[in-house]
């Protein structure tokens, strides 16, 4: 490749760029304006919450299930050559609350819930169906994205709480059955190191994970373009960057949770 | 202050209109008017730009450059309620129906009703649905899902659901395409009802000659980005031109 034909490609690689983050500002902006004009569509936004936690609440209770246990597996070993087995419910619950059920709800639901409202909404665009929208004098963005969005903000967090339930659960099985720890004294050890603050860190996540999925599933699939190849697109990609970024988010709100913290 | 438009009074009006995507240079000084109470087919191949047309006409697409005056206002400049306000006297029927898959028929047709007269009640609503739906022969889908209907039901729903709001202008895209001879018929003969039935003005885009002839009052022929010839099924045929004869040639051989 010529040196003038390489910068061509990468300066319209950057031009593309730039434009899809110009793009996610716009529609980021958008949703903010739409949120508060004109009539909130409460009735759909009831129905994709509802939607939210049926499609995503057994595979939660699994994993979640699943992770609780094993996470209290991993850890005895470490804690039992210190003697400090008696620490188990209380290092496990910090854990579940403070990153893995926020974690693991936000996970799953950007693989279920995120592919979902994208390759939706994706399929509606390029089957008319959002213009249809719009020429009938509906906003297919208050209508679609926002109560999309909305829906997911507070689905995820209360999914999120359920993933804790379940995840200690586990942690209690394989502590009662190791230990012989009653559910009484499991449940009051591991809440003992609890504070608030874990609370509100978890929900803070939660809302930020839920915001997240919402919005970048809505953006993908909502831009959908190119026929059928662009819905599975606009699936794709709607796993791939809200998990991304909500990764990038754990990290940042950690940081500002420890700062209170101290 | 609404403009009130007699029959044989200009009620959509295309000036030198453009329009390009890329290097693909689509509509290349498109004119046409269309009077009150006409019907309008537009015909050309496909691919010349006859869809793009009819979506500027209700802002879905802006122009490049020319105007595109619709009811008297020029719809690339209206943003807004004023577009809301425009998009609800103009009924459009898409190609492929764009039916919403997750409803039932009935909320198909509730959707845009309920949204845009608020304050109805259940009866009202009920009515009008059951109404429309009688008006494009269909009453007995009423709950059944658009993936249980025909190629020319769900057709005749999508008209339904622009009918609901008592439109001014009817667009067609392509409303036969796709369908066995004898539901073009029907789906005509349904075009030709709701200009009598609703007193509309309509563009029908379509390369269907048959349609062309059951359904137009005039003919516009856009080939290669303009109209080539506007007027009746017979002057707009009764040519030399070697490119519309090759169309309406192709058009009686299939």
């Amino acid at each position: 490749m010529s040196a003038n034909k390489k910068q061509f490609v990468y300066g319209k690689t950057l031009d593309n760029a730039l434009l899809a983050v110009y793009n996610a500002y716009v529609f980021f902006i958008r949703f903010f304006r739409e949120v508060f004009r004109g009539r909130m569509e409460f009735q759909e936004i009831v129905k994709q919450c509802y939607a939210i936690g049926n499609r995503s609440l057994l595979l939660i209770s699994l994993t979640g299930f699943i992770t609780g246990m094993v996470f209290t597996k991993q850890s005895r070993p470490s804690l039992s050559e210190f003697g400090a087995t008696s620490w188990l419910p209380s290092l496990v619950a910090i854990a579940i609350v403070r990153a893995l059920a926020p974690l693991v709800t936000a996970l799953i639901s950007a693989g279920k819930i995120g592919s979902s409202i994208g390759a939706e909404l994706g399929s509606m665009r390029v089957t008319e169906q959002i213009d249809a929208m719009e020429v009938s004098a509906v906003n297919p963005f208050k209508f679609l994205v926002v109560t999309r969005v909305l829906a997911c903000t507070i689905a995820i967090p209360v999914l999120m709480f359920y993933c804790s339930l379940v995840s200690l659960l586990g942690a209690f099985l394989n502590v009662t059955l190791n230990e012989g720890t009653s559910f009484i004294a499991f449940f009051e050890n591991a809440f003992e190191q609890i504070t608030f603050l874990d609370i509100w860190t978890s929900v803070a996540k939660a809302v930020a994970y839920g915001f997240t999925i919402g919005i970048v599933g809505s953006y993908q699939g909502y831009n959908a373009s190119k026929g059928t190849e662009g819905v599975g697109k606009a699936a794709n990609s709607a796993v791939v960057t809200s998990m991304f970024l909500i990764f990038v988010e754990e990290v940042i709100i950690v940081q500002v949770s420890n700062y209170f913290r101290i | 202050m609404e403009e009130d438009f007699k029959p044989g009074e200009p009620v959509i009006e295309v000036r030198d209109l453009y329009k390009s995507f890329g290097d693909l240079h689509v509509l290349q000084g498109v004119d046409l008017t269309v009077t009150k109470g006409e019907n309008m087919v537009v015909l050309g191949r496909s691919g010349t730009g006859k869809s793009v047309l009819i979506k500027i006409m209700i802002g879905l697409l802006k122009q490049d450059r020319g105007d595109c005056v619709v009811l008297g206002k020029e719809v690339s400049k209206l943003e807004g309620n004023d577009l809301r306000d425009l998009r609800l006297k103009i009924g459009f029927s898409f190609q492929n129906s764009a039916l919403y898959d997750s409803m039932t028929v009935r909320e198909n047709l509730e959707f845009p009703l309920v949204r845009n007269i608020p304050n109805l009640t259940r009866a009202e609503i009920d009515e009008q649905v059951e109404y429309v739906l009688d008006a494009v022969g269909l009453l007995q889908t009423i709950n059944q899902v658009p993936a249980e209907l025909s190629g020319g039901q769900r057709k005749r729903i999508g008209i339904a659901r622009t009918l609901i709001l008592k439109p001014e202008i009817m667009l067609y895209d392509e409303p036969t395409a796709g369908l066995d001879p004898i539901t073009c018929l029907e789906i005509n003969e349904l075009i030709n009802e709701v200009k009598e039935k609703y007193q509309t003005t309509s563009i029908i885009i379509t390369h269907d000659l048959t349609c062309a002839r059951a359904t137009g009052d005039r003919i516009a022929m856009l080939l290669d980005g303009k109209f080539l010839k506007t007027g009746t099924f017979e002057e707009v045929f009764d040519t030399e031109e070697e490119r519309i004869k090759s169309f309406y040639d192709y058009n009686f051989i299939q």
